[in-house]
């Protein structure tokens, strides 16, 4: 599976690191604007897809560390989780909680069950993409 | 805010997506599927008793108010198949124990197990046209890959028939919700129903309806549409078809009757007229491709079609009687043909084949299993004292009551016919002598993990014997559902209530 372009791997050694910011990015932003779990978690899949492709299969394992299978099962069970809190406050399920305070650096800071459900999202997306892909990325092989 | 209307539905998300984290213990997921299935039941149960003390039971998720937000509804009809679905997915997790086979639990059998589970359970529960459909694709996805589960070739062929169909009735279904939208503004299925009652244009009405019956026929196997269901359901492992054989073709059901009672009673002269003739046919042809084959599942699967046929004549007669009938079928049949499947599944690992000319000598070499297997087949097929002689007595009674008496007739027709193709089933599998050149029993199925077959089908036959001698309960909730259906302004006052001038 390993291109043998220079440019490729240096690109993806680069591109890694900042993809997977840009994920972040996405997910958090997409608490009030564009963005959210399932783009951001294609994003970060899709960093995890470059480096297998420019490097090999054993790398991107590596530099992943944990299964995607894992990834997949913490997701969905912080998605379905989130549905829970409002049910202990005598709320409908999936009602969003939040969560407000001023930390010292950062100013103002809201939280809430919809960011739990969106990281699950995330977790989900990444884990179903890349279980996908590393399973071929392997049958190839 | 009464939280038993949402549990059926989260309890098997929570414990699928704990069975997915849980990947690499067999024991954890095992566990979590009797579980899961267990709090789920229990969890439908209460439902049942919520439902049956307040008519209604409604929660709009999110705290969206309705008409705009998802609302989940519970009238008696749904909650009554979402207790079913909750017997036969507590069956089939306790018949997995014996042994689905480590790699179907390594491809995620029990994470699928619990996803179809909370799609059959979100179908019933949604009170919203558009949420239905999503369900109906959970459904969709998880059946599929249950389908495929072990990659044999045949699975494969039937497979692809299931989701070709499966998927173009998704679609007609799609554009009916369309065109629904288009002409009332909404998707939440009371205000639908409400907003319908005041449009003047019946005819278009009309012609929405008849794609929602195509849509769900599909799915319910009726006919012409049936064709995918034979081709399919005897391919996958026996703890899979009787799930399948239980669950699936009556979510289409249960969409029929939904909005053939709560959104289409316009025109009821024209719609369910049609629905009648779709009634018979389905009874009929179902009956007949059961009595031209000679394998196990195959047999059982077209019984399923013509059966889909007496629960739908339930819905187009369309008096309180019918209802009642047409519930009380749904009842005891899906208790009844997923114990044949799972009994279907005791004689394959006897004998190894689901082939009816290589089987025989049960009843000599097990009698116990011979008995099993009498009480869900003379009940599908109608005799007293048991379950399926009330269901069709009680619909053949509204036929003529309706004097609709060519389609008692046909009723009547293939209730001996099912007969019949029972009878083959028992005097080949258990009654004849054990063909020359073929072995005893490969296997014994009375001892370790192979007593888990057991239960299931011994706990689903003890509920056909109790349906039939103590049906006046059963039947009451039949008469409550039918009552709710036949005035569909419970249902909207129920879920809309105050948000209407």
């Amino acid at each position: 599976m390993n291109m043998h372009s220079l440019i490729l791997r240096t690109a993806g050694h680069f591109l890694l690191p900042l993809l997977l910011l840009f994920s972040v990015f996405l997910l958090l932003r997409g608490h009030d604007e564009p963005g959210g779990g399932f783009i951001g978690g294609l994003v970060a899949a899709a960093a995890i897809v470059l480096y297998l492709f420019s490097m090999d299969i054993r790398s991107a394992r590596k530099v992943l560390r944990v299964d995607p299978r894992d990834l997949l099962g913490a997701g969905m069970v912080l998605a379905v989780v989130s549905a829970l809190p409002a049910a202990f406050l005598g709320q409908a399920f999936f009602t969003a909680q939040w969560w407000e305070f001023t930390a010292p650096v950062f100013g103002e800071i809201k939280l809430s069950t919809v960011l739990i459900f969106d990281i699950g999202v995330y977790l989900v997306v990444i884990g179903s993409v890349l279980t996908i892909m590393l399973n071929l990325a392997e049958a190839e092989d | 805010m009464n939280m038993s209307v949402a549990l059926p539905v989260i309890i098997p998300l929570l414990a699928g997506a704990l069975s997915v984290m849980f990947w690499r213990s067999h024991f954890a997921q095992r566990a979590l599927g009797v579980l899961g299935t267990g709090a789920m039941l229990a969890a439908t149960v209460w439902l049942l008793m919520e439902t049956w003390e307040h008519g209604h039971v409604v929660m709009e998720m999110g705290s969206w108010p309705a008409p705009f937000g998802i609302v989940l509804v519970s009238d008696m009809l749904a909650a009554i198949m979402v207790v079913l679905t909750g017997i036969i997915g507590f069956a089939t997790a306790l018949y997995s124990l014996s042994g689905i086979g480590k790699m179907s639990e390594k491809f995620g059998y029990y994470p699928l197990l619990h996803l179809l589970l909370a799609g059959v359970n979100g179908a019933f529960l949604t009170g919203d046209i558009f949420n239905l459909y999503v369900w109906f694709e959970v459904m969709l996805v998880a059946s599929f890959a249950l389908l495929i589960l072990g990659g044999e070739r045949s699975q494969m062929e039937g497979a692809i028939k299931y989701v070709t169909l499966n998927l173009l009735s998704s679609m007609i279904f799609l554009t009916a919700i369309g065109l629904t939208y288009g002409l009332t503004g909404t998707l939440n299925m009371a205000d639908i129903g409400d907003k319908l009652s005041t449009v003047e244009d019946t005819g278009l009405i009309t012609v929405i309806a008849m794609l929602y019956l195509v849509a769900f026929g599909v799915k319910a196997a009726a006919f012409p549409f049936f064709f995918w269901l034979p081709a399919s359901y005897h391919t996958p492992k026996v703890a899979v078809s009787a799930l399948f054989a239980g669950l699936l073709t009556k979510v289409g059901v249960y969409a029929l009757f939904r909005v053939f009672t709560l959104i289409f009673n316009q025109d009821v002269d024209y719609t369910h007229e049609i629905l009648l003739w779709v009634a018979a046919a389905t009874m009929l042809t179902g009956v007949l491709g059961a009595a031209a084959h000679y394998e196990f599942r195959r047999i059982l699967s077209f019984h399923i079609i013509s059966q889909i046929g007496y629960m739908i004549m339930g819905l187009a007669l369309f008096t309180p009687l019918a209802l009642v009938g047409g519930v009380f079928y749904i009842m005891h049949h899906i208790i009844v043909k997923a114990n044949l499947f799972l009994i279907s599944g005791i004689t394959f690992v006897m004998k190894g084949t689901h082939e009816l000319k290589h089987m025989g000598g049960i009843y000599r070499t097990n009698p116990m299993l011979g008995v099993l297997f009498l009480i869900p087949a003379l009940s599908l097929a109608g005799l007293p004292p048991l379950s399926g002689f009330f269901a069709k007595f009680i619909i053949i009674r509204a036929g003529i009551e309706a004097e609709a008496y060519w389609v008692v007739a046909v009723a009547l027709v293939v209730g001996l016919l099912t007969l019949y193709s029972m009878i083959k089933i028992w005097a080949e599998v258990f009654w004849k002598a054990q063909p020359e050149g073929v072995e005893g029993e490969l296997r014994d199925v009375s001892s370790g993990p192979m007593i888990w077959m057991w239960v299931p089908v011994i706990m689903l036959a003890l509920m056909t014997v109790a349906i039939g001698l103590y049906g006046e309960p059963i039947y009451q909730m039949a008469a409550m559902s039918a009552e709710q259906l036949l005035d569909p302004s419970q249902y909207i006052e129920a879920v809309l209530g105050d948000s209407r001038q």
